[in-house]
């Protein structure tokens, strides 16, 4: 039955709407640009919207349209991009390669060690598979602060603080949320697969490796964009484990940058804001489809 | 059941371990890593909670000393209240614009895909640069939101984050902004409700609105539930976000629970107090954890 044809004034009302929210969810990140492109002497300017002003080498405002408008916008975000990233106070780039090293050290361990708990989940009938499950979901709902000041007495213990390992090690042995995600992929994979493995003489070890992750590549790929974004992301973890500048990640960097700052200078604080956002956008923008379908299974527990 | 004549008389009476011993094979790295990074940790908590600890010197045991001084602590209400002022906040306020926001790009109008995305990626942006991106919003003279009320006339609007009266509901509005994965969660379940309900809605004469009191939020009540749940559970552990732009002040004002065992633990190094903070915050979200998991259960029950 084809649904009736809602009426104009409805569709527009539905339009408006949806402008206006994509609007309001976009105006942070736009006003962090826009910030983020202004020359120093325009930052706080309140005549000053959404695009700086340029002037030409004789003095003369020119306009959005006009040659040259654009180049010097350009040269504008690169002063401030290079104004951050050579910061005699903060060292972006060694922030970015720990980033990258604490990120991609955690991704290979979150999704090795995760497919492997959901295949004991997923493929295998044993007593007490109900109660590990279990045991998944509710350590899902266990966020770090709670446990931030005990982990951070047996990382002590473990002499782990000052090192990279309490922020990579834990991924090794898996996480609730990539487990769960595995999971539901793996018990979507017909059976009868595993059994002609197993006429084949397939163990069960043979089997995971050579039939169902091979199957599965796209489900571990979004375990590994959501350990990378995460990983990248996390805040409280580096601020209570890593004692020393040189080890900050991105995060920990940039709030130690606008804290030097107090934010005065609102557009390098904004550029580094972006600098430690773009590689996020740049993550979304490749595989915003599987992201969202992530996040979508979440709420569809079995 | 029949067993084969050759196997063991003991395999006859004893059920067989195998499979449970290769299941907790398969599923021992996690079980590992909840016992070395959760349990173990929650343990330690516990231990120390009885203590006072500076960390530099050894634990000086006190017996309920800490949770006693937890209950005469005006600090430790304070932070009680904030955070469950913010939880109901940003969650009453959060749930009902999930589900509109989540009706409205599930109307599949022109644009609704990009319109998701954009009302995703907050979500994923690193909470350092969303916080120091709503501090410039925010910020009292030339802040973009007293910038444009200042357009329409209101030249005395508050300086939202040093004041004591604006800071913690400017940190509720702020929390709205990462409502992405709500938004899409019911989408998911507004998508899974059978067509054929709606056509029978649509027979019955109902209008969109009833339609959707009706037929939509009952069919996704379970996700309302789950989302909720989970919108609680973390609101009550919020941290980062005061800690970057109100370091909990102006006068305490924004200093919540995960914020306060932060500064017991490692500014004030009273590890003893910490531990018993976290260990309090533990019961009551493994309560809430298991309010989620019972939820979930009873989803299964309801679809099938």
């Amino acid at each position: 039955m084809p649904r009736r044809r809602p009426n104009p004034l409805v569709r527009l009302a539905i339009s408006s709407a949806l402008a206006l929210a994509a609007l309001l969810f976009a105006t942070p990140l736009l006003w962090m640009a826009a910030t983020a492109i202004r020359p120093a002497d325009q930052t706080l300017d309140p005549k000053v919207g959404l695009l700086p002003r340029m002037e030409s080498p004789d003095h003369r405002t020119l306009s959005p349209v006009s040659p040259g408008y654009w180049s010097g916008v350009a040269g504008a975000a690169s002063d401030n991009l290079r104004a951050v990233l050579s910061s005699p106070t903060a060292d972006f780039p060694l922030y970015i390669q720990n980033s990258l090293r604490v990120a991609l050290l955690s991704v290979v361990g979150m999704v090795l060690s995760s497919s492997i708990v959901a295949y004991g989940l997923a493929r295998l009938r044993w007593r007490g598979r109900t109660a590990v499950f279990i045991l998944v979901l509710a350590t899902m709902m266990m966020p770090f602060t709670v446990i931030m000041a005990p982990q951070y007495l047996l990382f002590r213990n473990l002499g782990w603080i000052g090192t990279f390992r309490p922020l990579w090690v834990p991924a090794w042995f898996g996480g609730a949320f990539s487990i769960f995600l595995l999971r539901q992929f793996f018990l979507g994979i017909p059976r009868e697969l595993d059994e002609a493995a197993r006429i084949d003489g397939c163990g069960h070890w043979r089997t995971f490796w050579l039939i169902i992750l091979p199957l599965s590549k796209p489900a571990l790929a979004v375990v590994a964009l959501f350990q990378f974004l995460g990983s990248w992301n996390d805040f409280a973890g580096p601020l209570v484990f890593l004692n020393h500048e040189r080890m900050y990640t991105v995060a920990l960097g940039l709030q130690m940058y606008q804290n030097q700052h107090g934010g005065v200078p609102w557009n390098l604080v904004m550029t580094a804001s972006l600098v430690a956002t773009i590689p996020v956008l740049v993550v979304f923008l490749l595989a915003q489809r599987s992201i969202v379908e992530g996040v979508a299974t979440q709420g569809l527990k079995d | 059941m029949q067993y084969p004549p050759d196997m063991p008389a003991t395999a006859r009476r004893h059920p067989d371990l195998r499979p449970t011993l290769r299941g907790l094979a398969w599923t021992s790295p996690f079980l590992l890593g909840t016992l070395l990074f959760l349990v173990v940790p929650a343990a330690m908590s516990f231990s120390f909670s009885l203590t006072d600890y500076s960390l530099i010197e050894p634990p000086l045991s006190v017996g309920l000393g800490n949770y006693r001084e937890m209950l005469g602590d005006p600090l430790f209400w304070r932070v009680v209240r904030n955070t469950a002022f913010f939880a109901l906040g940003s969650v009453l306020l959060g749930t009902p614009m999930a589900i509109a926001l989540a009706a409205l790009v599930e109307t599949r109008a022109r644009g609704s895909a990009l319109v998701r995305a954009v009302i995703f990626f907050p979500t994923l942006v690193p909470i350092v640069a969303a916080s120091i991106g709503w501090m410039w919003l925010y910020a009292g003279e030339h802040g973009l939101i007293n910038r444009l009320l200042g357009r329409v006339g209101i030249h005395d609007a508050p300086d939202w984050l040093n004041d004591t009266r604006t800071a913690m509901p400017a940190l509720i509005v702020m929390s709205l902004w990462f409502i992405g994965s709500p938004v899409v969660i019911y989408g998911a379940a507004m998508r899974d409700v059978p067509r054929t309900l709606f056509e029978a809605a649509d027979l019955d004469g109902m209008g969109p609105l009833t339609r959707f009191r009706n037929v939509t939020l009952p069919m996704i009540s379970p996700a309302v539930l789950f989302n909720v749940v989970v919108s609680v559970i973390w609101a009550l552990q919020v941290f980062a976000v005061p800690a970057i732009m109100t370091k909990g002040g102006p006068n305490e004002a924004t200093n919540v629970y995960a914020l306060y065992v932060y500064r017991t633990a490692f500014d004030y190094g009273r590890m003893g107090y910490a531990s018993a903070l976290a260990w309090v915050q533990l019961l009551l979200t493994l309560v809430l954890a298991l309010i989620v998991v019972l939820g979930s259960r009873r989803f299964v029950f309801y679809r099938n």
